[in-house]
């Protein structure tokens, strides 16, 4: 690493790039091998080591305490004292106020940090390693849980640290965030390096080192050919936990045979949409019909439970698979039949029958390349990307009339990224009408034969594949023009 | 939790066996296979010795649970010791002789856990006497009908606690679960003249039906209401005990005509559970009850649907529901059967051990005590009857140990407390006896959820 430098490491998921930044930060010990410092071997046995150094981590999932304030955050761990032992609680502000002054990151230094979006979490974060004096900043994933317009304001704040004189190491594997920022680039895989490349090199190029075999971007697919209406939501209202209306009057018709994406950023509704139809969320007002016949009717009335939803022919691909979508403890066996569990043959009558969930989960971890090392290892000690595999397995094993797909490939590497795609494509030839939440535009527009906009629970506009990316990107963000509104009523 | 068999490492056996056409499979599938094994080298060259050499110095659950017996068999010791006048007057003069005191230390040491093995487990002299015929064989058995008395309630309340566990609930009710055993056992003995065979199990359903609505009651204002359970079931154990049975059992008609104190009449003959070992021990068919119902516990968890729902239910609720397992139905059925198990366990004091009639305090602390026998059995049914085996014989042998060594009974509770604390606690156990680290979780981790749970 040279200072004022940006250098990105590349990787599939579990190709150890986490693992490196990890023994980079003391947080574990190598086993072999020495860390060199301005030219000094160095061995850390903690953070603090680390920190001590001039390296610091902001890590995929925060490390804040909600309750606390921005400033209060920023100091623990590293709390400066007054005299008689008071909480030297100005001076954190201070600090908190110099750095954000001196990088461009903006921050309320008093606000509690339970109420800042995420974007603005990850800056204390930043701000947290930066009032620490590091010279080494590494960011892992960084960009997985940001909107797009956060992901250009981080994008922003790495050039300033960067101009500033500090270096960042940015792990990620999303290869349009390498090439807009990166300065070098490192590809891992499998815990060794196996190339560097330039920023300018393609990403083609770049998916190819990742993976180790070429790979395709983009998503073959022939013209949709839809057929009957499988799902149809109208003038649909839900609440969500706190009572808030955050489906509000909205209209939606997935045909049989087609793709309808639906893009938005997080937190717009999709979630609470996406659990009415499912039945795990009451409907306040408006209708959801799959195949003609009434999941939730004007009345109020919800017909069936989920189970019996999915048994109607609805795949369910939930958003957050570690919380919704899968149970850790569970082995990889009894995650792909958790939703079919009951049915032939895995279930006659009260008994499970396990001769039949073994051989279904090897038939399904050959056919998903589930990297695993045995249908009995539990669920929750894969790499994500396989995880969502075992999710995706299992809902898209038996026949369906309706898949939905919330963020499919959510935290997923490039290869299992194009394999999931292929699947969905499939599923669609096949006849099945398919909805597909996605944060990921890319996603959208690889794969949806009609977007619709969702934007604080209500749908902007339903586009066809072609619409420019902008506009999309405007939807997103409640800008409607008056070309979007003609388009409306397609 | 269920993933028992582990196969070796590698992939599945037929890598080329997916979907034809994707292009993925064939390319991957080498490194598929030598992902996993690369991770263990050497793995194949281990021997049978020495995988059981290395299970045995590793801190794996077996060899925590055995370690913490241990251990607290020594703390029992050094408080047998302190406790005892012998060593108590030599320690006056402890610099002088110290050998005195480790004498008489030893001496009290060794009559107490002497008498504690032959009060549970077996008398050598009993059994030279019995050789020699100068004792009926009968009186070998004594000691162990004695553990399986104690022991029979104990799994019955201990499965009760185990089975909430496993569907993420800390059923804290057993307690009065089994008093409404008790009570429903009770009640249907002594009401009817009950022809044989048909009395015993007619009282035992009544057993059955009061322990599990019990339970129920505490499922249903969960599932209903949304209180939770550790709540509902410690104030329900107040209303079972003292409050209702006290009421109950002096009432006319209840109360045993000539008794003043709070006590029911005396369940029919013919209702009372059949002794196992002939009429001079106590040993009845409560202990092949509660070993039946771990088998059936065992069963429902590992291999019926339900017990997937509550296991799913139990780790992870969200992924449950959205599944499309009902989350209410599964607290019902779970506290339902838990109260059935609860019940279970009271209704074989009544049914099984002198006076056969209902109490206040028939039931003793066997449902709080089945907290600490789920907890040592690690929420699983197997383990469960062990331990509830292993501390029916503490409490069986703690009363040999008063009469022959004046040892306090109270020091077979202290011995069963620090087990449950020393399982608890497995970094400790592996610090003392160097062990070498292995993921062993710490005992209630996974087990209860907090009160976000």
């Amino acid at each position: 690493m040279e200072p004022g430098e940006i250098h990105a490491l590349l990787g599939e998921n579990g190709a150890g790039k986490s693992t490196l930044m990890n023994v980079l930060y003391g947080l574990l010990t190598p086993d072999e091998g020495e860390i060199l410092v301005d030219d000094v071997p160095q061995r850390f046995g903690s953070p603090r080591d680390a920190i001590g150094a001039g390296i610091g981590m902001v890590h995929q999932h925060f490390m804040l305490v909600p309750v606390f304030t921005v400033a209060e955050n920023v100091m623990l761990g590293a709390e400066h004292t007054t005299g008689i032992g008071w909480l030297n609680r100005r001076k954190a502000r201070r600090d908190v106020a110099e750095v954000s002054e001196r990088y461009g990151l903006r921050v309320d230094p008093d606000a509690l940090v339970e109420d800042l979006p995420v974007g603005i979490q990850q800056r204390v974060e930043i701000i947290k390693a930066l009032v620490r004096e590091v010279d080494l900043l590494i960011l892992d994933e960084p960009t997985a849980v940001l909107t797009p317009q956060e992901i250009d304001d981080l994008l922003d704040v790495m050039r300033s640290l960067k101009d500033a004189g500090k270096s960042i190491v940015f792990i990620t594997h999303k290869l349009k965030e390498v090439k807009a920022i990166a300065d070098r680039i490192t590809v891992i895989r499998r815990g060794q390096v196996v190339g560097a490349a330039q920023p300018d090199a393609s990403e083609d190029e770049l998916a190819a080192l990742m993976v180790g075999r070429s790979v395709k971007l983009t998503v073959d697919k022939l013209p949709a050919s839809p057929g009957d209406p499988v799902l149809d939501v109208a003038g649909l209202a839900v609440v969500d936990d706190r009572g808030q209306r955050v489906v509000d009057d909205i209209d939606l018709e997935v045909r049989h045979g087609e793709i309808l994406g639906v893009a938005g950023v997080e937190g717009n509704g999709q979630t609470e949409l996406i659990e009415a139809i499912m039945g795990l969320r009451p409907a306040i007002g408006g209708t959801v019909r799959l195949n003609g016949r009434a999941i939730h009717d004007t009345l109020g009335h919800q017909y069936g439970t989920t189970s019996d939803i999915l048994a109607r022919g609805v795949g369910y691909v939930p958003a957050d698979r570690g919380h919704d979508g899968l149970v850790a403890d569970f082995s990889v066996a009894e995650n792909l039949v958790l939703d079919t569990y009951r049915r032939p043959p895995y279930g006659k009558g009260l008994s499970l029958r396990p001769t039949a969930i073994r051989e279904s989960a090897r038939e399904r971890i050959d056919e998903f390349d589930v990297r695993t090392s045995s249908y009995t290892t539990a669920v929750g000690t894969l790499s994500g990307g396989n995880q969502q595999k075992v999710v995706v397995a299992r809902e898209m094993s038996r026949p369906l009339e309706l898949l939905i797909a919330a963020q499919p490939t959510r935290g997923v590497d490039v290869g299992s990224t194009e394999f999931i795609h292929g699947r969905i494509v499939a599923e669609r030839d096949r006849g099945t009408g398919v909805l597909l939440v996605s944060s990921e535009l890319d996603e959208i527009l690889a794969l949806a034969d009609r977007i619709a906009v969702m934007y604080r629970g209500k749908v902007l506009a339903v586009v066809g594949p072609d619409t420019p990316r902008e506009r999309i990107g405007l939807l997103m963000a409640g800008v409607t023009g008056e070309s979007a509104a003609e388009e409306t009523d397609e | 939790m269920s993933s028992d068999e582990e196969r070796p490492g590698g992939g599945p056996a037929d890598p080329d066996g997916g979907a034809p056409g994707t292009g993925t499979e064939t390319a991957t599938a080498p490194a598929k296979r030598s992902g996993p094994r690369a991770a263990v080298p050497g793995d194949a060259k281990r021997t049978r010795t020495g995988i059981v050499i290395d299970a045995l110095t590793t801190a794996n659950t077996f060899t925590v649970t055995v370690l913490a017996i241990v251990l607290a068999l020594a703390v029992g010791a050094v408080v047998i010791a302190l406790s005892d006048q012998a060593v108590l007057d030599s320690m006056k003069y402890f610099f002088a002789r110290p050998g005195d005191t480790f004498a008489a230390a030893g001496h009290a040491i060794g009559t107490a856990y002497a008498a504690l093995f032959t009060g549970s487990i077996v008398d050598p002299e009993t059994l030279n006497e019995a050789w020699w015929g100068m004792t009926s064989w009968s009186s070998v058995l004594s000691p162990i009908s004695e553990t399986l008395t104690y022991a029979a309630p104990l799994i019955g309340t201990g499965l009760a606690v185990a089975l909430a566990f496993r569907a993420g609930m800390f059923n804290i009710g057993a307690q009065g679960q089994a008093m409404m055993g008790a009570i429903g056992a009770g009640l249907v003995g002594f009401m009817v003249p009950w022809p044989p065979v048909i009395g015993v199990i007619a009282a035992l359903l009544g057993g059955l039906v009061g322990g599990g609505l019990w339970g129920l009651l505490a499922g249903w204002l969960k599932a209903k209401f949304g209180a939770h359970e550790v709540i509902t079931t410690i104030m329900l154990n107040y209303i079972a005990a003292p409050s209702f049975v006290t009421w109950l059992v002096t009432q006319h008609g209840v109360q045993q005509p000539g008794r003043n104190d709070p006590i029911s009449k005396a369940v029919e003959p013919n209702a009372q559970l059949p002794h196992l070992f002939g009429s001079g021990l106590r040993a009845n068919l409560a202990i092949i009850l509660v070993v039946g119902a771990a088998l059936v516990v065992s069963w429902l968890l590992r291999r019926s649907t339900l017990g997937f729902e509550f296991r799913a239910v139990g780790s992870n609720p969200n992924a449950a529901r959205t599944a499309g397992i009902s989350l209410n139905r599964t607290y019902l059925l779970v506290m339902l059967f838990a109260g059935v198990l609860a019940g279970l366990g009271g209704a074989s004091i009544v049914l099984g051990n002198t006076p056969n009639a209902i109490t206040p305090s028939v039931v003793g602390s066997i449902g709080f005590d089945g907290i600490t026998v789920a907890l040592l059995g690690r929420g699983r049914p197997v383990g469960t009857v062990l331990a509830g085996l292993l501390f029916g014989a503490l409490q069986a042998g703690a009363g040999q140990m008063q009469v022959t060594s004046q040892v306090p009974i109270e020091v077979s509770t202290i011995i069963q407390s620090l087990i449950v604390i020393f399982v608890a606690a497995p970094a400790l156990v592996r610090a003392i006896f160097r062990l070498r680290a292995q993921r062993v979780g710490a005992l209630g981790q996974n087990l209860a959820k907090g009160w976000n749970g």
